[in-house]
């Protein structure tokens, strides 16, 4: 049942959105990677997971934040029975690993999808990246992260309006990176960052 | 209707075949690598066509409803190829949700009614009007004429002209009206079809490299007389006469060819080389459609105004 209800969810957004991929850097794999994208809307999620194939996709869990996504039972069933997300809290008490249920999942050999912006940016502008992902990107050095760019979703659900315009959105998959050894948190965040705006021109060539 | 469809249908299957057998002797001949890409897209094309031709004889054949539909589906289809190379401001948020999910559905129940006169002026006036006026409850001002120009523009091409196509089915001639419309759509696709084939075999002189480099003058000449040719011969789907469908034709291929070239402008101040990627070989609904866009209007009035009883 839920199965059923996780394709419907994403033919409706491949019907609404297209949400097509373009493999630039890499080629699917359902090895364990961490992709990490920038974000603009609700539908980010969704986006990458439909432009997912579906053996990678049955191996990925994306990240949501519980403070949105844990509010209600139709947002928690969405997150956590559609999309396989785990919730983790934006604001950790102090003394917890927040980042401890993604290390558990890709101690198992499971993929995750990140945003590390941390929260949905209202322009095109990528925000700097949160340093979670610094920290993954250390804890598992043999791990691949993979870039991803998500272009027009901005426009397709802007922050702050309930209305979806089915624009089409293409995820790009960039280069996957690692962690240098002894790099220090500022040049791997910038260097992530620049690696998913580096993606964002659409690659139209006249 | 319906023994003549099935004659026109058979052409078209033949061809086809024709088509596709050539595409599979050239395909083994091909050796140099530019040669082998243009068979491969030729190829492609012809696998395309297999499909475009069930499913618009398909809904021709299951009546008016299916038909206006499926123009229904291709308009969104084409508006969303606009919107997505289009660049649009979150100001323009509300009025491009209006453009796809209120004016477009409601267009098309106005031709689904047969409601002519509403159906006219609905886009163009009330649209026009009502469209910028929601954009500037947003308060964003930057390049405002030019937003809400894209967006009249959008529903224009892709929404009023496409669905001139389906609206033949309206008009009374005394003859079947979806054989207008199985004429327009044979007479539109066999001219774009036939400037690919001379163009390919004959081209020699660009004719404007700027807007559409793979356009030739050998190409638009000989694919433009083809057309007309056959256009001609399929005078009995038609209330026309011989010569009057040689001059409706003409009009036919004349407007298509710059329907084609106003959508490939368009095409090039986006930075872009297809509109979309849903169709094999073609690139979007868009580059498939861009024809009907201005060939459509023109044929749908010129039947009107001369052939309708």
């Amino acid at each position: 049942m839920i199965a059923l209800i996780r394709r419907l969810l994403v033919l409706f957004v491949r019907i609404l959105v297209g949400a097509r991929s373009e493999w630039r850097g890499c080629a699917p794999d359902p090895s364990r990677r961490i992709y990490f994208a920038n974000h603009n809307s609700h539908i980010d999620t969704v986006a990458v997971m439909a432009a997912l194939p579906w053996p990678v996709r049955r191996l990925t869990h994306p990240v949501a934040a519980r403070d949105y996504w844990g509010t209600s039972a139709l947002r928690r069933f969405i997150a956590e029975k559609c999309l396989r997300a785990v919730l983790i809290d934006r604001k950790p008490a102090p003394d917890s690993n927040p980042l401890e249920p993604l290390e558990r999942l890709l101690e198992e050999g499971r993929s995750i999808l990140i945003f590390p912006e941390g929260t949905r940016s209202a322009t095109d502008e990528i925000a700097p990246f949160r340093s979670g992902i610094y920290r993954l990107a250390c804890r598992f050095p043999d791990v691949d992260l993979v870039p991803i760019h998500l272009d027009n979703l901005q426009r397709i659900l802007p922050k702050g309006s309930m209305l979806i315009v089915p624009i089409t959105c293409t995820a790009r998959f960039g280069k996957p990176l690692r962690v240098e050894p002894g790099e220090e948190k500022d040049s791997f965040l910038a260097r992530a960052r620049a690696a998913v705006i580096e993606l964002a021109d659409g690659g139209h060539t006249a | 209707m319906t023994s003549l469809f099935s004659i026109v249908l058979a052409a078209i299957l033949g061809l086809l075949a024709v088509a596709s057998a050539i595409g599979f002797i050239l395909q083994r001949r091909a050796t140099e690598p530019g040669s082998v890409a243009t068979v491969q897209n030729l190829n492609a094309r012809i696998r395309s066509w297999w499909i475009m031709v069930a499913v618009f004889g398909g809904a021709i054949l299951l009546g008016d409803t299916a038909t206006v539909i499926l123009f229904a589906f291709l308009s969104f289809m084409a508006l969303r190829e606009f919107w997505t190379l289009t660049p649009s401001r979150r100001g323009d948020h509300l009025a491009l949700f209006l453009s796809f999910f209120v004016v477009l559905p409601l267009h098309y129940v106005l031709l689904g009614t047969e409601w002519y006169g509403l159906f006219a002026i609905f886009i163009p006036v009330y649209a026009f009007l009502i469209l910028p006026a929601v954009a500037t409850l947003t308060g964003d001002v930057n390049e405002f004429l030019a937003r809400s120009a894209r967006v009249q523009w959008g529903l224009m091409l892709t929404v009023y002209s496409i669905s001139h196509a389906p609206a033949l089915l309206m008009l009374e001639t005394g003859t079947p009206s979806a054989l207008l419309l199985v004429y327009l759509v044979v007479v539109v696709q066999l001219s774009d079809v036939f400037q690919y084939v001379w163009g390919k075999l004959l081209g020699k002189h660009r004719f404007s490299p700027n807007i559409s480099p793979s356009k030739t003058i050998e190409g638009l000449v000989g694919g433009g007389a083809s057309a007309i040719l056959v256009g001609t011969l399929l005078y009995r789907l038609t209330p026309f006469s011989p010569l009057q469908a040689a001059a409706i034709s003409t009009v036919i291929v004349v407007a298509g060819f710059f329907g084609g070239f106003v959508l490939s402008a368009i095409k090039r101040d986006l930075n872009a080389k297809d509109w979309g990627y849903v169709i094999e070989g073609h690139g979007g609904v868009l580059d498939r459609l861009d024809s009907i866009t201005f060939a459509a209007p023109l044929f749908f009035h010129i039947v009107r105004y001369w052939f309708t009883t």
